[in-house]
C-alpha cells in the first residue's frame, strides 16, 4: 500500500504495538535542555535508574541564559541554579552538555540541524513544543512534557498514539518581501491555532520545494501554533546539501549508503492523506499577527477584525479580550501602529539566512530612535557566520543590538523582555499575553517586516520602504 | 501516582477559548527546578485582577475547571498540569484539548475531559455540582443528565489502578534491546 512520509517514519519506529495500549516508538535523537529537565532527572535519581542511550541524547542551555556578555556573572539566582543544575544532571548521567561556555551553545532547534545530528528519517524529540523544527529534515520530530522526557532518558522510548495525516500544500511563488515565515504565518490564520490538533503536516507543493533548509525550518517550526505536533518536509537535494560535511553526518560509504536510504522516504505516488489544505503562493502578502495568539492574524495591509461582526459568543468575547488587551481597535490595519521594541531571533527566525535578511533591510540605515531593536543569534554558530559576514557591524552601525546566543525575548526569562504595554514587532513564534514580559504585547512578523518596522518605528510593509 | 477516585464537584468556569499555558503558568516562573510550590502561580497574572473567578471566595476548594475550546495550546510544559493539580483540580472540561497538554495532564491525575457543544453551553449556564465517574466514563452535568465521555483504555487504566507509564516501559525492556539490535544509530552525540 501506498504511504506517506509520515506513516514511514512512524511504521520504521515501533518497538511493540498491541491491542488497546499506545505504542512504544524508539526516539533516535533526544534533545534536553535546562528548564523541562531538571524534575526528569530527579525522578531517574529517585529510581536509581541510568539514561539508557546517552550517545543519543544531547543538552544544550537556551531559554534561561542570559544574552549579555558570558564572561560575566549570571545576575539572576534561580536562572544560575537552573543553568547549573543542567551541566550536573548532565555530568551525573554521562550526557554531553553544549552548557554556557560551550562554542557550540545554542538554541536547541538551531544547533541539532546546525550540527547534522537532525537527519531525514529519524525521530527527534525534545521537552519543548517547537521540536517540529526538525521536520524540515524529513524526521519525525515532536515537542514532548517533562514526564515523558524521564521516559525517553530512562528507555530511549515514548508511548505514542497515531496522529491523523494532514496535507498541507503550498504551490506558487512568492512574491518579494513575502518569506516563508508568511507562508506558516497564514496557514496558521487560515486554520487557527486548533486546526491541526490530533494530526502531522506534510508540507508539499511547488512553495515549499523553492525553499531553502533554513527557510523550511521556519515553516516546520511553527507547526504546533496550528495545533499539530510535528510539521515535516520530505528529504530533497536541498536536505542532502544541507546536511553533508555537518559534523554529525555520516561521511564516506555510509554517507552514500544514508542518501540511499534517505531516497525512499517521500509519500509514495497515491498515498492518501486524512486532511488536505492548500495556500497559494502567489496571493501571500506579508503577515502580521494583531491579536493573543498566533492565529490572529492578518496581511499587514489588511484591518484587523472588529470583534462586533464575529457570530460566535465565545469567539467574539475571545477576539475582544485580545484586542483589549494589545490596545488595539477593530477594524484597522496594523500598518503605522508605533512600537517600542523589535527583536530579532528565537529558534523560528535566528538563523544565519534570517540575519543576512535583516541585515539587508538594515544596511546603510537609522532604526528608529524611538525603537529598541535586539538581535539574537541563534546560536554560537550562527553568530559566528555573522561575524564572518560582517553583520554585527551592520547592526550596531544602524542603533540595534547585537547579543549572545540564547532564547532571549522569545520567552523572557532571561531578563530580555518587555515593560507592561510596551509594544515589539517579533520575529519569534508566540504572541501570547505576556510571553514576551509581562504586560508586553507582540506583533509576530518575519525578519523583513521587523527591520522595516525598526527603521520607522512603526508597523511597516517592508515594500513601502523608501 | 494515586489512584484516581470518583468524585463530585462545583465547577470553576474560564469562559476563554485557547487559554495556552504562558497563561496557566507564565514562564518566568519556569526557572524552578523543582515540581512545587506551582498553586501559587497558577494563573498568576490573571490572579492579579482581584475580581478573576479563582480569587472569588466560593472558587477556593473546587476540583473541576471548566474552560473554553482548545486549552492548553502553546508550550509543553508539565507545569501546567502540575500548577492545576497542586490548586487542587483533579478535571478540566472542554470541547477540545491541545495535545501535549493532554497527554501531560493524563500523566498527572488531571482528567481533561472532552464534552460536546452543547454540553459544554449547558455546564456554563448550570449551577451546582458535577459527578465525575473514571471507572463509567460519565460525567453527571448538575441537572442530572449523564453525558459519556471517551478516554483511552490505557490512560485509564494507568489512572484508576494508579499505575505509571514509566514502570509500563520498563518492564519492556527485552523488546526495546531486541529493536535496537536491528536499529542501528544514525548518530553518536558523544563522538
Ligand atoms: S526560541 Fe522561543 S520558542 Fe524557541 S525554544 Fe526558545 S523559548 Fe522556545
Amino acid at each position: 500500500m501506498p504511504r506517506t512520509i509520515i506513516e514511514k517514519l512512524w511504521d520504521s519506529h515501533v518497538v511493540h504495538a498491541r491491542e488497546g495500549a499506545p505504542t512504544l516508538l524508539f526516539i533516535d535523537l533526544h534533545l534536553v535542555h535546562e528548564v523541562t529537565s531538571p524534575q526528569a532527572f530527579q525522578g531517574l535519581r529517585d529510581r536509581g535508574i541510568k539514561v539508557r542511550r546517552p550517545d543519543l541524547t544531547i543538552a544544550t542551555a537556551d531559554h534561561s541564559i542570559p544574552t549579555t556578555d558570558r564572561a560575566l556573572p549570571i545576575v539572576d539566582e534561580i536562572a544560575a541554579k537552573q543553568l547549573a543544575q543542567l551541566e550536573t544532571n548532565c555530568r551525573d548521567f554521562g550526557i554531553r552538555c553544549l552548557g554556557v561556555h560551550s562554542e557550540r551553545q545554542g538554541i536547541v532547534h538551531v544547533i541539532g540541524p546546525e550540527l547534522g545530528l537532525t537527519q531525514p528519517g529519524m525521530t527527534v524529540v525534545c521537552g519543548d513544543s517547537h521540536t517540529a523544527t526538525h521536520g524540515a529534515f524529513g524526521a519525525l520530530a515532536f515537542g514532548i512534557g517533562t514526564s515523558e522526557v524521564e521516559q525517553v532518558l530512562a528507555t530511549q522510548c515514548l508511548l505514542q498514539r497515531r496522529s491523523k495525516t494532514f496535507q498541507v500544500k503550498v504551490d506558487g511563488t512568492l512574491k518579494p518581501g513575502v518569506s516563508a515565515k508568511d507562508i506558516i504565518l497564514a496557514l496558521i490564520a487560515k486554520i487557527g491555532i486548533g486546526g491541526g490538533t490530533g494530526c502531522v503536516f506534510e508540507y508539499t507543493g511547488s512553495a515549499i520545494r523553492a525553499l531553502t533548509m533554513e527557510e523550511r525550518m521556519t515553516v516546520c517550526n511553527m507547526s504546533i501554533e496550528a495545533g499539530s505536533r510535528a510539521g515535516l518536509i520530505a528529504p530533497d537535494d536541498a536536505t542532502f546539501e544541507y546536511l553533508s560535511g555537518r559534523p554529525h553526518a555520516p561521511k564516506g560509504a555510509a554517507w552514500d549508503a544514508a542518501v540511499a536510504r534517505w531516497k525512499q522516504l517521500p509519500t509514495d505516488e497515491g498515498a492518501t492523506y486524512d486532511r488536505t489544505v492548500t495556500i497559494d503562493a502567489d496571493a501571500l502578502e506579508p503577515m502580521i499577527t494583531y491579536g493573543t495568539n498566533p492565529g490572529m492574524g492578518v496581511a499587514i495591509n489588511q484591518p484587523v477584525p472588529d470583534p462586533s461582526s464575529v457570530a460566535d459568543p465565545l469567539e467574539r468575547d475571545s477576539i475582544a479580550k485580545a484586542l483589549h488587551y494589545m490596545g488595539l481597535e477593530g477594524g484597522k490595519p496594523l500598518a503605522g501602529h508605533p512600537i517600542d521594541v523589535v527583536f530579532i531571533g528565537s529558534c523560528t527566525n535566528s538563523r544565519i539566512s534570517d540575519l543576512r535578511a535583516a541585515a539587508a533591510v538594515l544596511k546603510g540605515r537609522k532604526v528608529s530612535p524611538k525603537v529598541r531593536v535586539m538581535v539574537v543569534p541563534g546560536s554560537q554558530e550562527v553568530k559566528r557566520l555573522a561575524i564572518a559576514e560582517g553583520l554585527p557591524e551592520i547592526f550596531t552601525a544602524a542603533g540595534a543590538e547585537w547579543r549572545e546566543p540564547g532564547c532571549s525575548m522569545c520567552i523572557a526569562m532571561n531578563g530580555d523582555q518587555l515593560s507592561p504595554g510596551q509594544y515589539s514587532v517579533s520575529t519569534s513564534n508566540r504572541n501570547f499575553e505576556g510571553r514576551q514580559g509581562k504586560g508586553g504585547r507582540t506583533f509576530l512578523a518575519s525578519p523583513l517586516t521587523a527591520a522595516a518596522s525598526a527603521i520607522t518605528g512603526v508597523v511597516t510593509d517592508v515594500r513601502t520602504l523608501a | 501516582m494515586k489512584p484516581f477516585t470518583n468524585f463530585e464537584s462545583r465547577m470553576v468556569k474560564l469562559p476563554i477559548n485557547n487559554v495556552d499555558t504562558d497563561q496557566i503558568i507564565p514562564a518566568r516562573f519556569l526557572k524552578t527546578t523543582s515540581k512545587q510550590g506551582l498553586d501559587q502561580q497558577l494563573f498568576f497574572d490573571w490572579r492579579r485582577d482581584p475580581g478573576f473567578v479563582l480569587n472569588r471566595p466560593e472558587s477556593q476548594g473546587l476540583q473541576v475547571l471548566l474552560a473554553g475550546d482548545n486549552f492548553g495550546c502553546g508550550s509543553s510544559r508539565e507545569h501546567a498540569p502540575w500548577a492545576l493539580t497542586q490548586w487542587g483540580f483533579r478535571a478540566v472540561i472542554s470541547t477540545s484539548f491541545a495535545d501535549i497538554f493532554k497527554q501531560n495532564s493524563l500523566k498527572n491525575s488531571l482528567l481533561p475531559i472532552v464534552v460536546p457543544p452543547d454540553v459544554h453551553a449547558e455546564l456554563f449556564a448550570a449551577e451546582g455540582a458535577v459527578k465525575i465517574d473514571l471507572p463509567n466514563q460519565t460525567l453527571t452535568t448538575p441537572s442530572g443528565r449523564a453525558v459519556r465521555f471517551e478516554v483511552d483504555q490505557f490512560s485509564k487504566h494507568c489512572l484508576v489502578e494508579g499505575v505509571d507509564e514509566l514502570g509500563y516501559i520498563l518492564a519492556q525492556e527485552a523488546l526495546i534491546a531486541v529493536f535496537e539490535q536491528s536499529h542501528p544509530a544514525p548518530i553518536d552525540t558523544l563522538a
